[in-house]
Order: C-alpha cells, then sequence, then structure tokens
C-alpha cells in the first residue's frame, strides 16, 4: 500500500505541498510515483519563473508514459531539486524526503486537501 | 499528476496464476481483456533481471488452438502466409494470419508437436478472432460444413502459459526437471519444444520467447499451473529470478526489435511494410492461401522496400522518449509515426519503433520526433536494438 505522509497537504492531482519549510516544498505522492511506474526523467520549472495553482509546470515521465505535473500554489518557484533531475529514481525511492522537486515562494494556494482526505479518496496508507 | 491507478473492473478475465500474482503485491492492468500484473515492485529492477538473470511470466492470456489431422499441415499452409508444412516435428515458427487484402490479423507461433498435430499459438487481444477466423477458414479449405482431415479445438481457456526468460534460465529448469530429461532440455534448440516433467507436472517446453534472451516457454493446464508456478519461483531463488509483469515484458521485447500486435502490426499493416515479408512464403508455396494475391500485388509494388512506408528503429539522440503515436518529422514535415517508444534500461537511451516513409529510412537518417510540441532529434538505427552475448 502506498504510503501518504501526515503533516502535508495534497492536491487533486497528488502533488504534496509543504508549508512548514519556507519557500514551501512540492512534490508527488507515493500513490502516484507508484501508478506512474519508475520515473526516469523530470522536466521542472526553472528558478525565478512563476507557476500557477493548478496550471501544468512541467513534466514527469515514467518507462512507460509522461504525465503532466500542475502547480498547487501560486508563486515563485525558489528553487528545483537538482538531485531528482540527475536522479529520477528518487521520485520513487523516497517521494516525501529526497525525492522533493522544487520550493515556491507562495503568492495563494490552491484547493489542497488533508493527508486523511487524499488517503481515503486515493487509497494510500497514513 | 493526472494519472490514477485504474479501478476493478470484474467483467476482466484472470488466469489460472491470478493469486499467485495477488499475493506477490503485483499491480494489476488490463490486458486484452485480461487482468494482468503491470509489475511486482520496480519494472525497471525486473527488466534488469532478464538480461542479468532470469525472470519468470505469467503468459496464460495468450490463445492456444490446436489443429490436428492428415490435412492439419495443408490446411495451416493455406490459413497461414507461412510454409507450415515444412516446420519438422518438435520445431516451432513464427507466423502471421493475413486478410484477403493483406492486413496482419495477428502474429503467432506455430508449433508441430506430432506429425500431424500443430498448436498454433496467437496473441491474447485477438484469440477468439483468430480461433473464429481458423474455423471459416477450415470449412473454406474443405469446401463444406464438415471438411475431413482437419479438426480444430480452441484450448485457450484451458491452457497456462509460464515463461522463464534469461541467461540463467536453462540452469532453473535443468534444477527441476526429471533428470530424463536434462540432456533434451540442454540440447533443445532456439523455437524447437519436447515434452517435459517440470518439477513433477507433465509440460510441452519450448525454447521460445519475447524478451531477447536465451528462455523457456511451458505450456501447461490450468490445474497444475499454480504448482508449477510456485515450484519455478522456489528453484529460480538461489538463481536471482524475479516475477516480472507486462510493463518488463514491453521494454524487453522493445529492445529486442520484437513487433507488438496492436502497435507495430495491425490491419492496416502489410508484412512488407512490418519488415515481415520473410514470413510470407509466395516463392515457396504452390498452393493458394489467404491473403496471396493481395500480398503478391504488394510485394509487386515494392511496399516496405521501394514504395510506402516501412518499420524502422529509432535511437533517441536526447535524453527524451517518444511514446506511441507521437509524430515524426523531417524538416518539420511528418514523415512517419511512432508505434512504441521507451528510454531502454539496458542500453541508456530511448529507443522507439515507427512506420516511416521509405525515402527517409535508411539507417543513419536523422529524424525528429514530435514531443508534445518539441522536436527531439533521433537517428534511424539496425534493429534489434539489443543483442544478447552468445
Amino acid at each position: 500500500m502506498s504510503k501518504v505522509q501526515t503533516g502535508l497537504r495534497y492536491s487533486e492531482e497528488h502533488e504534496w505541498l509543504d508549508t512548514t519549510a519556507a519557500p514551501a516544498k512540492i512534490g508527488v505522492s507515493q500513490v502516484a510515483a507508484d501508478a506512474l511506474g519508475d520515473v526516469v526523467y523530470l522536466d521542472l520549472p526553472e528558478a525565478g519563473s512563476t507557476v500557477t495553482a493548478g496550471e501544468t509546470c512541467g513534466e514527469i515521465e515514467s518507462t512507460k508514459s509522461v504525465s503532466d505535473l500542475y502547480s498547487p500554489v501560486s508563486g515563485t518557484v525558489a528553487e528545483v531539486n537538482q538531485d531528482a533531475i540527475d536522479n529520477p529514481a528518487l521520485v520513487n525511492e523516497d517521494p516525501y524526503g529526497a525525492g522533493w522537486l522544487f520550493t515556491v515562494e507562495v503568492s495563494e494556494e490552491g484547493p489542497l486537501m488533508t493527508a486523511e482526505e487524499y488517503a481515503s479518496k486515493n487509497g494510500g496508507e497514513l | 499528476m493526472t494519472e490514477t491507478t485504474t479501478g476493478q473492473n470484474t467483467d476482466e478475465k484472470r488466469t489460472a496464476l491470478y493469486d499467485e500474482h495477488a499475493a506477490l503485491g503485483a499491480s494489476f492492468t488490463d490486458f486484452g481483456g485480461w487482468q494482468m500484473p503491470l509489475k511486482y515492485g520496480s519494472e525497471l529492477a525486473e527488466h534488469r533481471a532478464v538480461r542479468e538473470s532470469a525472470g519468470l511470466f505469467d503468459l496464460s492470456h495468450m490463445g492456444e488452438v490446436w489443429a490436428t489431422g492428415p490435412n492439419a499441415a495443408a490446411f495451416l499452409d493455406y490459413a497461414l502466409v507461412g510454409k507450415l508444412s515444412a516446420i519438422a516435428v518438435g520445431k516451432a515458427k513464427y507466423s502471421l494470419i493475413c486478410a484477403e487484402d493483406g492486413g496482419i490479423i495477428d502474429d503467432l507461433i506455430v508449433y508441430r508437436v506430432a506429425e500431424q498435430d500443430f498448436l498454433v499459438v496467437p496473441n491474447a487481444g485477438n484469440a477468439a478472432t483468430v480461433a473464429a477466423e481458423l474455423e471459416a477458414r477450415r470449412r473454406a479449405f474443405g469446401a463444406g460444413a464438415e471438411p475431413e482431415g482437419i479438426a480444430l479445438r480452441d484450448a485457450s481457456a484451458e491452457t497456462s502459459l509460464i515463461a522463464v526468460q534469461g541467461p540463467n534460465a536453462e540452469a532453473i529448469l535443468l534444477s527441476v526437471a526429471g533428470s530424463e530429461d536434462h540432456e533434451d532440455i540442454r540440447t533443445l534448440k532456439y523455437y524447437a519444444a519436447i515434452e517435459a516433467d517440470i518439477a513433477g507436472v507433465p509440460v510441452l517446453l519450448a525454447r521460445t520467447g519475447y524478451t531477447g534472451e536465451d528462455g523457456f516457454e511451458l505450456f501447461v493446464g490450468n490445474e497444475l499451473a499454480a504448482q508449477l508456478w510456485k515450484a519455478l519461483e522456489t528453484a529460480g531463488e538461489g538463481h536471482g529470478l524475479v516475477p516480472c509483469g507486462l510493463a518488463s515484458r514491453d521494454s524487453l521485447r522493445l529492445e529486442a526489435g520484437m513487433p507488438l500486435y496492436g502497435n507495430e502490426l495491425s490491419r492496416e499493416r502489410s508484412p512488407f511494410a512490418a519488415g515481415l515479408g520473410g514470413v510470407v512464403a509466395l516463392k515457396s508455396k504452390e498452393g493458394d492461401f489467404v491473403g496471396r494475391a493481395a500480398l503478391a500485388a504488394k510485394k509487386d509494388d515494392g511496399e516496405g522496400t521501394t514504395s510506402g512506408q516501412r518499420l524502422v528503429g529509432l535511437r533517441g539522440l536526447g535524453r527524451r522518449a517518444a511514446r506511441s503515436h507521437y509524430a515524426v518529422m523531417k524538416d518539420g514535415k511528418q514523415v512517419g509515426e511512432i508505434t512504441s517508444g521507451q528510454p531502454s534500461p539496458t542500453l541508456g537511451y530511448p529507443v522507439a519503433l515507427a512506420y516511416v516513409d521509405i525515402a527517409h529510412s535508411a539507417v543513419g537518417t536523422k529524424l525528429d520526433a514530435d514531443l508534445r510540441g518539441k522536436a527531439e532529434p533521433f537517428e534511424v538505427i539496425e534493429l534489434p536494438f539489443y543483442k544478447r552475448q552468445k
């Protein structure tokens, strides 16, 4: 069963958001990483660019397919995780830790769920 | 992220090994109407296991149709495009069943198990179509409702198929085979089959596969399939064997340059365009066969050699993979379409199969794949992408 980490909030499109960090940190849930299969390529927004809640800001490519990456918040990208770009397998191995994707100076949040709400909707394990 | 796991569809068929897969923690996917394991853990790890040690596959969704009787060989010569009467007993042959217009209905393997007994193995999604088409052709062949000398029996529902693929496949089989079969297994040639006792289970053991590796495929009655699966899993423990799902099966067959029905092969494509002209026995078969006139005309037109499109292998020069249905471009103009594409786990660069206009099909030609609006560079290369060291 895919793990849903508590203390994070989740978007409809399976991104997680950690606002205990400043700037806010963003990644994809293990539910999504498991469904995608082995991630082999990340196309992430560049530092300094602006992202808009609910809109695509990149792509995640796995062995079998390509999925759009949506931003759960609006704001300015502060940092991207170069380690994950260099080794996309981190998204599968540690989606809530070393496999984070980028950070954002948040101007506005999109609709987000608690870990409990996300898990009950997507079948993950808290 | 828009992708989510698919819901359970209770109409989907399950193989006799479904419970084994569930116990191993497989994620399932629909394939040809069957609930099949997509992967058990990481599809890349499964892929590597087959290249480096061994993988265990459930292929029970494939069809099995027996054609038997004194006229079975002549009937198959009429029904399929190859010269099946030329198969020696104990050998197998890759063939195609084509429509009257030359389009491919399915690709399949035919085993000659005895002088008058042939086992035809179509793909899962086409099994019912092939069985019905063979029956219709049996009637046409015999020119009556009850043709003599040829009986067809669709054994798909009662037959399971398990594959052991990879460099350690032979050692694994030998460790569970009856000692009387050891010499036959060691000397079994590629595309040949014997009846054997594997872990106390009687099987038809074939040295065939779809991974580009040495390997075996074992036909077994459903009632003994789980017992055989468990025995092979246990026997493989010291040999690096891991259960493998359809995700790794697809990346393995793509690296080996093997076509997949529905991707590379379809009713819209001829054997010549698919690079399978050698499978069509226009010269060596004297009698008529279904699709002969259309195929002869396509050959005369030079389809796949001087006209039309041809299936080619593409190597990605960048990091990004092209996927099925993406356009293939030359100087901004579409000249073809990707049929399968993935990052190659073994080679470390993206590979793809594509139909491209003959003018752009030569090895070394630089082409672009349209990756959602961005041109990604590819180059036509020789197939297969991956070839094992023998």
